[in-house]
């Protein structure tokens, strides 16, 4: 069992790096704490892989360690680091049979022959795998050899954490949702640690607790689903998790309120003082689409907008309006009408975030900034 | 680990190399400190032996008539086995696992039993002792081969990419030469690479259609040969310059090589 | 890939066709014809049905080289396949080493055969060869020119020598073709040296190993100049295969029926054993899918 520590960990794949561009994965401090189910989320080339790689050991870090339970891992070897990993494409020693797949990494142990049939009978059990254990294992679908890749892991006693490598890709989508269940359970049964890597906000979304936003090598936002959604702390978080992302206008503070361009939005004492602290910043203001409200009437605080199109998507609909030159998409449940003639948006201002130099501009009541 | 591999790799490369190395060794020696003194390297080092070859017509026609039908079967290979490796890898036709097979066949034939009728055939045609007649020979061996490579890369190549250039208004001719080749380019490289290797280093049937004017190389070395026992300098100086143009041609290539080598296919 | 059924892909396959019938079929047809037939001259042929094959098959020349033959391809299979696969992995996988490393084993695949020959002739004699004068100086009698044991060790030495590089290249390839998630899942399960050779390395060569041992059998099987250039078939008939006793036979002795009917039977037996191979083969691509 472990929790996995991050210190002061950087990496770069350049000998000796100068500038900031030559690192992979910056500097950076965190904690995956012992029996967590954890995602590491991010679009392609972030350093996702790179630091899941670090983790179990496939990658030196250039600088900083990797602590498990406290203890430094830096120099330990993959196999001894006591983890397993799944890989994007499944790794199956093709010449075997199921059961002797998932026996490998036992008999590599030497573990006696009466205890090997134990384990691996459990853990095919779990795995639904029974049926086919004396096949040949090249043979089978993707989502079996993917089933047999985290079996491997399974089997051993001491593994404390399952990395992920976006082990999905190759499965079809009808079974994705069946593996990650499976996924799920496995988690609740063995207590393990588990960090899944993926470009996918639904898959991690529905597999993980906590999830890590990774972009540029950075983790921009650590948290629960929600909070991710609610809350973003950076502009990337906004834009790339929800769908669509986050709105995202660029604002200048005046006495009226927020301006952009010739449209100014009200703002409260609270969010002026906000603002206000941000200094010379760039400042943005960001809203979910799923917040702003829209409506065929007018009050106090609405602005009018001009409707450019509609997508319907089923359960809902994507509204794109015009806010002045700025595009602004607005998402609305199938029962709610979209205005004929004249639109008006609202900004309800308990969802309005702002943003300086792309991150959440917070207040001391309101939590930390990464 | 990888201390042992390389001590084991420089051990295989200078089992490769010291055969080699000898012959470069006495072809810088004279006949007299041949057979006279042994040594590892040449105690009076000269460049005698090679300058007979380059002095001599009869020896430096050899390399052009050796080069000359190396490049026409090359250049006949690639001509037919493009498009008939095309065929193979796309559509399905009247009898073509046969036809397939039957072209691998060739490449199983003993060179030694198509001596006689190769000889005979050449010669009633006229084209014996010719260079087109070495070259065409040699494509018995190499077109197989060449089918088979090309067939196993264009297969690799989607459909969809075919489909797509013709949608988008190429004519197959266009499209053959503008799209699809540099796709399959490491491909040639490796089907050149197999017909350069099986033309330049065949002797029994390139000796045998040929007497004058297109004597390879390597038939011309057994002239050295004499009344007084061979001349092993001016051998060696010949057997130097064959390996040259064999190490330019992987040179070239050797980044396709491995990748082609990969697919199975030689 | 599901293929169109399109019958005009004829066209596309015409000029090879055309090609090799012309340079097999017609010669082919020569051999037969010869191989059924006592000509004594241009006008006078005379039909004799299976008579030279009966011949052939009872001639001690040919029962002997046949045998010889097996020997010789079995024992640089026997040696070149475990080396190749050796020498392939402890081939350097990147950087310029790669690239000089393979240079360099591929230089002895692009020598003309009988340069090969002169090569080893100069690299093994007793007098002037390296190889030799260092055997002799160990205190041990070698002389491949006189005693045939030593002219057989030599000959296999060579084309060990001349082959084992495309059985080490077509190796190589195979081994860079295996994703690195199979090394890193093997350290990982705690797989040692020996079992990630045996589970994942070996299993992922089977394609190119079994076209490395269908090359060197058709190519061993039918070798013919190096050893004419290195021994000349002897001391003896020591070192003459099936082609040296083929081609001494046809142009040598003008033997032209017997010779017609041994290269029928030489052809056919390597024709079985690479039709076995090629089933194989096929087998393989089939479960693949």
């Amino acid at each position: 069992m472990a929790e996995i520590q991050l210190k002061d960990l950087a990496h770069s794949y350049a000998a000796d790096p100068e500038h900031t561009t030559d690192y992979a994965i910056h500097q950076m401090n965190h904690v995956w704490e012992q029996g967590g189910a954890y995602a590491l989320l991010g679009p392609s080339g972030c350093g996702k892989s790179t630091l899941l790689n670090i983790i179990s050991g496939l990658v030196k870090p250039s600088h900083g360690s990797v602590l498990f339970d406290g203890v430094v891992m830096n120099d330990i070897s993959p196999q001894d680091r006591n983890i397993a990993q799944v890989f994007q494409f499944p790794v199956i020693y093709d010449s075997m049979t199921v059961y002797d797949n998932l026996a490998f990494p036992l008999r590599n142990m030497k573990v006696i022959e009466s205890e090997v049939d134990e384990k691996v009978r459990a853990v095919a059990d779990i795995l639904e795998l029974n049926s086919i254990l004396q096949q040949k294992a090249n043979n089978l679908s993707a989502d079996q050899k993917q089933k047999i890749s985290m079996g491997r892991g399974l089997v051993r006693d001491d593994v404390s954490a399952i990395l992920f490598d976006e082990p999905l890709t190759v499965i079809d989508p009808n079974l994705k949702w069946k593996l990650r269940r499976k996924l799920k359970q496995i988690h609740e049964r063995y207590n393990l640690t588990m960090v899944y890597v993926t470009h996918d906000q639904l898959e991690a979304s529905t597999f993980a607790d906590k999830i890590a936003l990774m972009y540029e090598g950075k983790i921009v936002q650590f948290g629960t689903p929600r909070e991710l959604f609610e809350n973003p702390n950076h502009t990337f978080v906004g834009y790339f998790i929800g769908s669509p992302g986050m709105n995202l206008l660029e604002i200048e503070v005046t006495a009226e309120g927020a301006k952009m361009g010739e449209i100014t939005v009200c703002l409260n004492d609270q969010q002026r003082r906000l603002l206000k602290s941000a200094g010379n910043a760039s400042l943005k203001l960001g809203i979910r689409p799923e917040f702003v409200q829209l409506s065929s009437q007018s009050n106090d605080e609405s602005m009018p907008c001009t409707l450019v199109h509609t997508e319907d998507l089923g359960t809902y609909k994507i509204v794109t309006v015009m806010l002045g030159e700025h595009s602004i998409k607005v998402r609305l449940d199938e029962e709610q009408q979209v205005p004929e003639q004249n639109a008006y948006l609202n900004f309800p201002s308990q969802w309005l975030k702002f943003y300086a130099d792309d991150y959440l501009i917070v207040t001391d009541e309101t939590g930390d900034k990464s | 680990m990888s201390r042992k591999k390389n001590i084991g790799i420089t051990a295989y490369s200078i089992f490769v190399l010291l055969p080699v190395y000898w012959l470069i060794n006495m072809s810088f020696k004279s006949n007299e400190e041949i057979l006279g003194t042994f040594s590892l390297w040449p105690q009076q080092f000269t460049f005698a032996n090679y300058q007979v070859i380059f002095t001599d017509p009869s020896w430096y026609n050899g390399y052009f008539n050796s080069i000359t039908y190396v490049v026409l079967n090359s250049i006949i290979t690639l001509l037919v086995a493009l498009p008939a490796a095309y065929a193979f890898s796309r559509y399905k036709f009247i009898g073509d696992k046969h036809l397939f097979f039957w072209l691998l066949t060739n490449r199983m034939a003993p060179p030694a039993v198509f001596l006689l009728p190769f000889f005979q055939l050449y010669s009633s045609i006229g084209l014996f002792d010719t260079h087109i007649a070495v070259a065409l020979a040699h494509c018995l061996f190499s077109v197989p081969l060449a089918v088979w490579i090309l067939e196993g890369f264009m297969s690799s190549v989607p459909r969809e990419i075919d489909e797509t250039a013709y949608i988008d208004g190429y004519s197959f001719p266009r499209f053959f030469i503008r799209i699809f080749l540099p796709l399959i380019s490491s491909g040639i490289g490796v089907t050149v690479f197999f017909s350069f290797m099986f033309s330049w280093v065949e002797l029994l049937l390139a000796r045998t259609l040929t007497s004058v004017n297109a004597k390879p190389i390597a038939a011309i070395m057994t002239r050295t040969i004499g009344a007084d026992g061979i001349d092993w300098g001016v051998l060696s100086a010949a057997g130097v310059l064959t390996i040259i143009p064999g190490i330019l041609v992987i040179y070239f290539v050797r980044n396709h090589v491995a990748k082609g080598f990969a697919l199975g296919r030689v | 890939m599901n293929k169109i059924q399109n019958n005009r892909a004829w066209f596309l396959v015409l000029p090879v066709f055309i090609l090799v019938a012309f340079s097999a079929i017609i010669p082919l047809m020569t051999v037969v014809n010869y191989s059924v037939q006592d000509i004594f001259d241009q006008n006078n042929a005379y039909f004799v049905g299976v008579e030279w094959y009966r011949d052939v098959l009872q001639d001690p020349r040919l029962q002997d080289s046949l045998l010889r033959q097996f020997m010789y391809s079995g024992s640089v299979l026997a040696i070149e396949i475990p080396l190749g696969i050796a020498v392939a992995l402890m081939m350097p996988t990147r950087g310029a080493m790669a690239s000089l490393s393979l240079i360099l084993l591929a230089i002895p695949l692009l020598i003309p055969w009988n340069v090969v020959g002169t090569i080893w002739q100069i690299f093994a004699r007793a007098d002037i060869g390296l190889l030799g004068y260092a055997i002799n100086g160990m205190g041990i009698e070698y002389n491949y020119a006189t005693n045939a044991t030593d002219a057989w060790l030599t000959v296999v030495l060579m084309d060990v020598w001349h082959w084992t590089s495309l059985i080490a290249l077509l190796c190589y390839s195979g081994l860079r073709a295996i994703p690195d998630a199979y090394y890193q899942a093997a350290k990982i399960d705690r797989a040692s040296d020996w079992a990630i050779f045996k589970y994942i390395q070996l299993p992922k060569l089977k394609g190119v190993l079994i076209i490395g041992v269908l090359l060197r059998f058709m190519d061993s099987f039918m070798i013919y100049t190096e050893p004419f250039v290195l021994t000349g078939g002897g001391p003896g008939n020591s070192t003459t295969f099936l082609s040296q006793t083929l081609t001494k036979m046809a142009i040598g002795q003008f033997d032209i029926g017997p010779a017609a009917a041994f290269s029928m039977i030489y052809f056919l037996i390597v024709l079985l054993v690479s039709w076995l191979f090629f089933t194989t083969i096929s087998q393989l691509d089939k479960n693949k899918t």
